[in-house]
């Protein structure tokens, strides 16, 4: 299987702080990769040199290479097309105090789309593809913040793929939620990544073993171990990674 | 190590609950009885109570001087209208107190402050808007906190020093950048005016935009967004009911300022024009209340009592600009 983005010796410093430490991992094509791990193991911070958001911390330096599809994202890629090509969802449902139609058009509106037959278009299949638009296509033009959490949440996954980006990062992106919307959101990412190439993380283990291909488990800013999911859960080679997964500590 | 700090914490909270400790504590609260506590809440709740007198009675006060000055205002102002003629006083366009035959139009002091309240706010905003986006979204903290309080000192500087700068400085400059024969005019008083404004419109947005979530803004980034289109279409949009308000609050500020427009605009009661010399509701009154008497003296209470509703209907447009903001 191809891979869609390559990490290379990654180390990433916020101020005298190692975060990162030489990290080589990488992001196999219309999987789903489970980034695991206790707070503060350097699986966000990961995540977000992926699309260079960690640009927008004050003394972050990072040293080695991330490749999308064979570019050095750090040297031969504009961050705004390296954002649109790598989407994300954030921990905490963040739509924009707009309606529900702007909340999706800004992106494609962003990237040149002012078309008002094409954004309607892109608004109903992103919403569609998010499964949320049985819920949405009569209030369309109402205020996103008057939905319920579970629903805001799909929205945002919606107004990510509305770009159509290439990866889709999903930062704990189910945490915040009640089982039910888990659900939901767990269905949609099964359904994504068929388009879509995942990379996740989760505090949750069973949905690290329900919905990933890949596992990657970070521990104190280094990589300690990765491979199928079915693999890690099952027989973990290192002992950190049985002592994470099984509870013991984290 | 997480294991190792997990017991760690367990074992101080331990060690810090000293064994017996418990039951000395309850031997104070026993020894002091229940009787003498009640007695001790009994003053406490009096002087709860005298507490919320103090308060009612401190809040009341302000209502108080609102409604004074209100019931002055109108059984002063009223009365000279009545005599004028309500068209004639309010759309006059002729001010002629001391004449022979006195007429007291006051459209061209209403139409002076609008204009001139619109100009001031046509400047400020845009550039208090910007430095605000500035301050809040792009500069580093050490350049922020100098803005601000330049700023802050901006805001303290009093009224007749603008003035006496704007005499001096900005009169002269006007004169000679469009060759008048004097620059004391409407569009100096705007200047002024504009710069006088400027601190409020700035820190009233800055404080606006400094609530916008972060998360809005990160969306906005990760979707691909650059800084500026960020600022402008997420940032601004959800800052913009405070952004009103310090429009509306720029608004009340400069119709209400009197002392350097006067030094300023030239005093005469013109119709207003850009390069006329004009005078404001504030300095009609302000200007002719020392020597006036009679119906004079009347009809400039009843100009007070116009600029007054001016004042209230935009406070009451603030408030529902932080109504809606609430909902």
């Amino acid at each position: 299987m191809a891979n869609i983005m390559e990490a290379h010796n990654l180390n990433l410093w916020y101020g005298e702080h190692q975060a990162l430490k030489n990290i080589n991992l990488d992001i196999q094509e219309h999987k789903i990769t489970a980034l695991i791990g206790p707070s503060g193991c350097g699986k966000s911070t990961f995540m977000k040199t992926l699309n260079r958001m960690n640009d927008l911390v004050d003394g972050c330096r990072i040293e080695g290479d991330v490749f999308l599809n064979g570019t050095d994202i750090y040297k031969d890629m504009d961050v705004n097309i390296l954002r649109k090509r790598v989407g994300m969802v954030f921990q905490k449902a963040n739509p924009f105090p707009m309606s529900i139609y702007d909340n999706i058009a800004y992106g494609p509106r962003l990237h040149g789309i002012h078309n008002k037959a094409a954004l309607d278009e892109i608004v109903e299949r992103s919403l569609k593809q998010a499964a949320i638009w049985d819920e949405t296509k009569d209030r369309l033009k109402k205020n996103a913040l008057g939905m319920s959490g579970g629903q805001q949440q799909r929205l945002c996954i919606a107004r990510a793929i509305a770009v159509e980006p290439e990866v889709l990062l999903m930062d704990e992106s189910t945490s915040a939620l009640d089982p039910i919307s888990t659900g939901k959101i767990e269905e949609l990412c099964l359904e994504l990544k068929k388009k879509y190439t995942i990379v996740m993380i989760t505090h949750n283990m069973q949905q690290a073993n329900r919905i990933s291909d890949i596992t990657a488990f970070f521990l104190l800013g280094e990589l300690i171990e990765v491979g199928e999911t079915q693999n890690i859960f099952l027989n973990p080679k290192n002992k950190k990674t049985e002592e994470y997964i099984t509870g013991r500590f984290g | 190590m997480q294991i190792s700090s997990a017991t760690d914490i367990k074992e101080s909270s331990e060690s810090g609950r000293k064994p017996g400790s418990g039951s000395e504590k309850t031997g104070y609260y026993r020894a002091a009885g229940p009787s003498m506590m009640e007695k001790k809440q009994r003053k406490k709740n009096a002087a709860e109570k005298v507490m919320n007198g103090i308060f009612f009675v401190c809040g009341m006060i302000a209502i108080a001087f609102v409604l004074f000055i209100t019931a002055f205002l109108v059984s002063s102002g009223v009365p000279a209208i009545g005599k004028i003629g309500i068209t004639k006083f309010l759309f006059g366009s002729v001010w002629a107190s001391t004449a022979a035959e006195p007429k007291f139009g006051i459209l061209p002091f209403i139409l002076t402050s609008v204009y001139g309240t619109l100009g001031a706010i046509i400047i400020a905003v845009p550039i208090g808007l910007l430095c605000a986006i500035f301050l809040a979204k792009v500069a580093s903290s050490r350049i922020a906190s100098l803005i601000r309080s330049a700023v802050e000192l901006l805001a303290g500087i009093p009224s007749v020093v603008y003035g006496l700068v704007g005499m001096i400085v900005i009169v002269p400059m006007i004169r000679e950048m469009f060759d008048l024969s004097d620059g004391a005019n409407l569009l100096s008083a705007i200047l002024v005016l504009s710069v006088m404004v400027l601190p409020n419109v700035i820190s009233v947005s800055e404080t606006a935009l400094l609530a916008v979530p972060k998360e809005y803004e990160e969306a906005s980034l990760a979707l691909g967004a650059t800084w500026t289109e960020t600022v402008f279409k997420v940032s601004v949009p959800a800052a913009s009911s405070g952004i009103a308000s310090a429009v509306v609050l720029g608004v009340g500020r400069a119709i209400g300022e009197a002392m350097a427009v006067m030094m300023v605009s030239g005093n005469v009661a013109n119709m207003p024009g850009l390069f006329k010399s004009v005078r404001f509701l504030t300095t009609a009154i302000a200007s002719e209340m020392s020597y006036s008497s009679g119906l004079q003296r009347q009809a400039l209470f009843s100009i007070a009592l116009v600029l007054f509703v001016f004042i209230m209907i935009i406070t009451l447009l603030l408030n529902f600009v932080f109504k809606k903001k609430k909902d």
